[in-house]
């Protein structure tokens, strides 16, 4: 096993006799251990590479992204991220980060739709140029309070699928995002899981990604997250920047409507 | 090339206060790859920090560090406007320099 372990497991037991008694104990000896950890997020790699990325001229075209509209402007990085995801003229499409930066890279720098959405997320022996830009657009936001608008009609109709699917249950077992997310003090193992129909819990989860996952070495994005939650669950393979996936993002974006936007975070 | 580190360097006082982030895979040498076979050892060796040129910190490092470290040190004698340099090198003999500003 990798040596995190230990350095995760530290913490732990010295929390485990309290654990018996008191789930809460156990709860703040995780917290202690995350705020350890968050001075030196190495989450700030990935922002730093992500800005010269977004910076650098790529491409056939040999642009940068400076140009890409997030929905504040062409070239407006500050803020964006708060308000997506959001419906897009050019494209008439609902778009969120992932697949609006799909889209510049597509129409700005001259990539195809197929390169564009080439390592999503990175692992062992990849590294990932969409999670990097991701960090560095995210941490714009940082300190803004989410408001998703709800305006356009595909934005109310993509907030109205996203919802269906996260009730949805299926797959092997039987399941829907709800079983985990829908009331309180659920867990697993020893992960609180946030109930997403609550406000408060909805905000605290999702202003909290993406994040640098200590266990993986990685920074994740919320395509990531959600991705990883249908493996979880055993549902088919979630697809990449779909409208599926967008439109449970802007369903959940738009619940932590009010939140504080405090990511890259870091995660165990 | 190695990416860049982030360096953080800050004056309380008549002490410097410095926070590096590196980015290294720092693998162990005791992994297995998918296919069953170990992943060769790749980690940081060597780290040094200087002020104003001057040698403040010399560390040798082993595979037990973690991915990405993150290492924080403090020395006295710094004052705002001054220069930290740090390097690291690695097994393979990979080297990296970043130069700071004390704020």
């Amino acid at each position: 096993m990798k040596r995190w372990l230990i350095a995760l497991f530290l913490p732990l037991m010295a929390a485990m006799p309290a654990f018996a008694q008191d789930g809460d104990a156990t709860v703040k000896e995780i917290e202690k251990y995350r705020q350890a950890l968050a001075d030196g997020n190495p989450a700030e790699l990935w922002e730093a590479r992500g800005e010269d990325l977004w910076k650098k001229k790529r491409g056939p075209k040999n642009a940068s992204l400076e140009q890409c509209d997030l929905g504040m402007g062409a070239g407006k990085v500050k803020g964006a991220y708060a308000a997506l995801p959001r419906y897009f003229e050019d494209t008439d499409k609902v778009e969120d980060l992932e697949s609006r930066l799909v889209t510049c890279m597509v129409m700005l720098q001259g990539f195809s739709y197929d390169q564009a959405r080439k390592n999503p997320f990175g692992g062992p022996d990849v590294k990932s140029d969409m999670e990097a830009l991701v960090a560095y657009v995210t941490s714009a936001s940082r300190g803004i309070k989410m408001n998703v608008a709800l305006k356009h009609p595909k934005e109310k109709e993509a907030f109205e699928i996203g919802k269906k699917m996260f009730f949805h249950r299926g797959g092997p077992h039987d399941f829907a995002c709800a079983t985990c997310h829908a009331s309180d003090k659920q867990r697993i193992r020893l992960q609180d899981l946030p109930n997403l129909t609550k406000q408060e819990p909805a905000q605290r989860a999702y202003t909290s990604w993406p994040a640098y996952r200590v266990s993986q070495g990685e920074l994740r994005s919320f395509q990531w997250r959600l991705f990883d939650c249908f493996r979880q669950q055993r549902f088919p393979e979630l697809v990449f920047t779909s409208q599926g996936s967008v439109a449970l993002t802007l369903y959940l974006a738009k619940n932590a409507n009010g939140g504080v936007f405090n990511a890259p975070s870091i995660k165990r | 090339m190695a990416d860049p580190m982030k360096i953080r360097a800050n004056a309380m006082g008549d002490k410097v206060i410095v926070k590096v982030l590196m980015s290294h895979e720092m693998e162990t040498g005791q992994r297995k790859d998918s296919a069953g076979k170990t992943i060769p050892a790749w980690f940081i060796q060597q780290v040094s920090a200087t002020h104003n040129g001057k040698t403040v910190l010399n560390a040798q490092w082993g595979p037990a560090v973690s991915k990405n470290p993150f290492l924080e040190f403090r020395f006295s004698g710094g004052k705002a406007g001054d220069k930290v340099q740090v390097t690291w090198t690695d097994n393979k003999g990979e080297k990296r320099t970043d130069e700071a500003t004390v704020g």
